[in-house]
């Protein structure tokens, strides 16, 4: 017990020491993620809003589809993406493995599913008649969609927070594509995963914390927002 | 009162449950934290089991790098270390943590790269030169980057030709070597590999063996026990038993012998190789 609080605390000095390498690294995690929730979230919103609003044939059987690849393991799509842009592969000539793109491309693909679903969630809540109603009334059919949005915006919220998460923390996919790069590729989770077979726990220690802290900051900014949906 | 009773017979039970043979006979078993090397190469696979009817022991081996290994056994969680770092195994035994070390074998890296091989590395025969012509052109070479035997034996040669390599074609990629071998097939890229892994791996990738033999490539694997002064509940009898052995005339004899498509892979130290 002794040794796991003095790795925590020797953590928490190395992590306000302001080392620029730990500090790299964990940029290179926010600027990855970041990108890949903002190409990936809008996108599926708007496949979310055509499964809530369209009708159209195989829409139950594709919600469903959306549903399951949420339960897709990590290390999977890593799998799927490296044998896509591996240069024996079909977009091999891209080459795009291992660097910072490769990395986004596996972050969109794991968290669509999940914005879609989430999403999918938060637009069912919205009043049927919501879409109808702005459409008798001349609106446009974006112009509608943004009206609905706005509706269920604090869902949406939820939806990107929780998709940004599941990026943020995820290891198998860009050790897999990304290749753990020093200065390029090397992320907070990859990081922590080198550190740990280093036997360098002190700075695996440091780069948990900081995931920690962004979940605890993201889960207040959650519930913050909730709670005032409801008051509203 | 009563939730103390369930308590304790809970307590009880679990104790039983953790006390079973398995475990009894675990507390005999002898603790070896080694390299990804020596277990990948498939050499312990072959060692383990004559030991293990010699001896009577069991030993339960824990793969890692070389410097998680040195760490779990300055801990004191295992019995034995078998590395590939000299200097790091002679700090482990100066600052106390292990004692009777003994280097009993080796094996050797070489240098693998593209074929086309822009750096010219496979007309040289010493591994300073090439390095240096990888340098200077600027060719992309991945490191391990990961503190394992390999990566500081890497660091060790460029430090022979007293560079500190940096820049875009230098990539530092904190992985195993079968991972690294797969990226510098992807990229083009020159690495240096020990030939256990090599040998494994060479059918997947379009690497190149382009230089191999040179002294400076040798690498000697230690074996050290767990100071038992420092963690008295280490076995320590079980750890020399060990080591005597792979420095025994037959331990030594089947490493010689051991071999990988018909390449052998580790080379005796303390007897004459035929």
């Amino acid at each position: 017990m002794g040794e796991i609080l003095r790795a925590t605390g020797d953590a928490l000095v190395l992590l306000f020491s302001w080392e620029p390498a730990l500090w790299d690294i964990i940029g290179i995690s926010f600027s990855v993620s970041l990108r890949a929730i903002l190409i990936s979230a809008p996108l599926a919103i708007v496949v979310a809003f055509v499964l809530t609003i369209g009708r159209f044939p195989g829409r139950r059987a594709l919600i469903s589809f959306f549903n399951s690849l949420m339960a897709v393991p990590a290390v999977v799509v890593g799998l799927t993406v490296y044998l896509l842009l591996s240069r024996s592969g079909p977009m091999g000539d891209l080459k795009l493995l291992f660097t910072q793109t490769a990395m986004i491309i596996g972050q969109i693909t794991l968290a669509f599913p999940l914005l879609v679903a989430m999403s999918h969630a938060a637009l069912q809540a919205a009043e049927k008649d919501a879409w109808e109603t702005a459409i008798t009334l001349g609106a446009k059919p974006w112009q509608a969609m943004l009206t609905i949005m706005r509706e269920v915006r604090f869902g949406l919220l939820a939806a990107v927070i929780a998709g940004f998460a599941r990026i943020i923390a995820e290891v198998g996919c860009s050790m897999m594509v990304g290749g753990n790069i020093l200065g390029v590729t090397r992320n907070i989770p990859t990081a922590i995963a080198l550190e740990t077979s280093k036997g360098e726990f002190i700075q695996g220690i440091a780069l948990g914390m900081v995931l920690l802290f962004l979940a605890l900051f993201l889960n207040l900014l959650l519930s913050f927002v909730q709670g005032k949906g409801e008051l509203t | 009162m009563k939730s103390t009773a369930v308590l304790r017979c809970l307590v009880a039970t679990v104790t039983i449950l953790l006390s079973c043979p398995g475990s009894a006979y675990s507390a005999q078993a002898l603790r070896l934290a080694t390299t990804t090397s020596t277990e990948n190469s498939g050499l312990l696979n072959y060692l383990l089991p004559v030991f293990e009817k010699h001896s009577g022991m069991s030993v339960h081996v824990i793969a890692v790098g070389t410097g998680k290994a040195l760490r779990i056994a300055r801990a004191g969680d295992v019995d034995v270390v078998m590395v590939h770092a000299r200097p790091a195994e002679q700090r482990f035994v100066t600052d106390g943590h292990g004692v009777d070390r003994r280097e009993f074998m080796y094996n050797d890296f070489v240098i693998v790269g593209p074929g086309t091989d822009p750096a010219g590395v496979g007309k040289t025969d010493s591994v300073t030169e090439a390095l240096h012509n990888i340098a200077s052109s600027a060719s992309r070479f991945v490191s391990r980057g990961d503190d394992s035997g390999t990566h500081k034996k890497e660091l060790a040669l460029w430090q022979m030709i007293d560079s500190r390599p940096a820049g875009d074609w230098y990539l530092e990629s904190g992985m195993g070597m079968g991972k690294v071998l797969q990226m510098a097939s992807e990229l083009d890229a020159y690495t240096m590999t020990d030939r256990g892994t090599w040998l494994a791996y060479r059918g997947h990738l379009e690497l190149a063996l382009l230089l191999q033999g040179d002294p400076p490539l040798f690498n000697p694997y230690g074996i050290i026990a767990v100071n038992p002064a420092r963690h008295p509940d280490v076995n320590y009898t079980g750890a020399t038993v060990l080591i005597e052995w792979l420095a025994s005339p037959e331990g030594q004899k089947m490493i010689a012998q051991y071999r990988v498509d018909g390449q052998s892979l580790f080379h005796p130290l303390l007897i004459p190789e035929e």
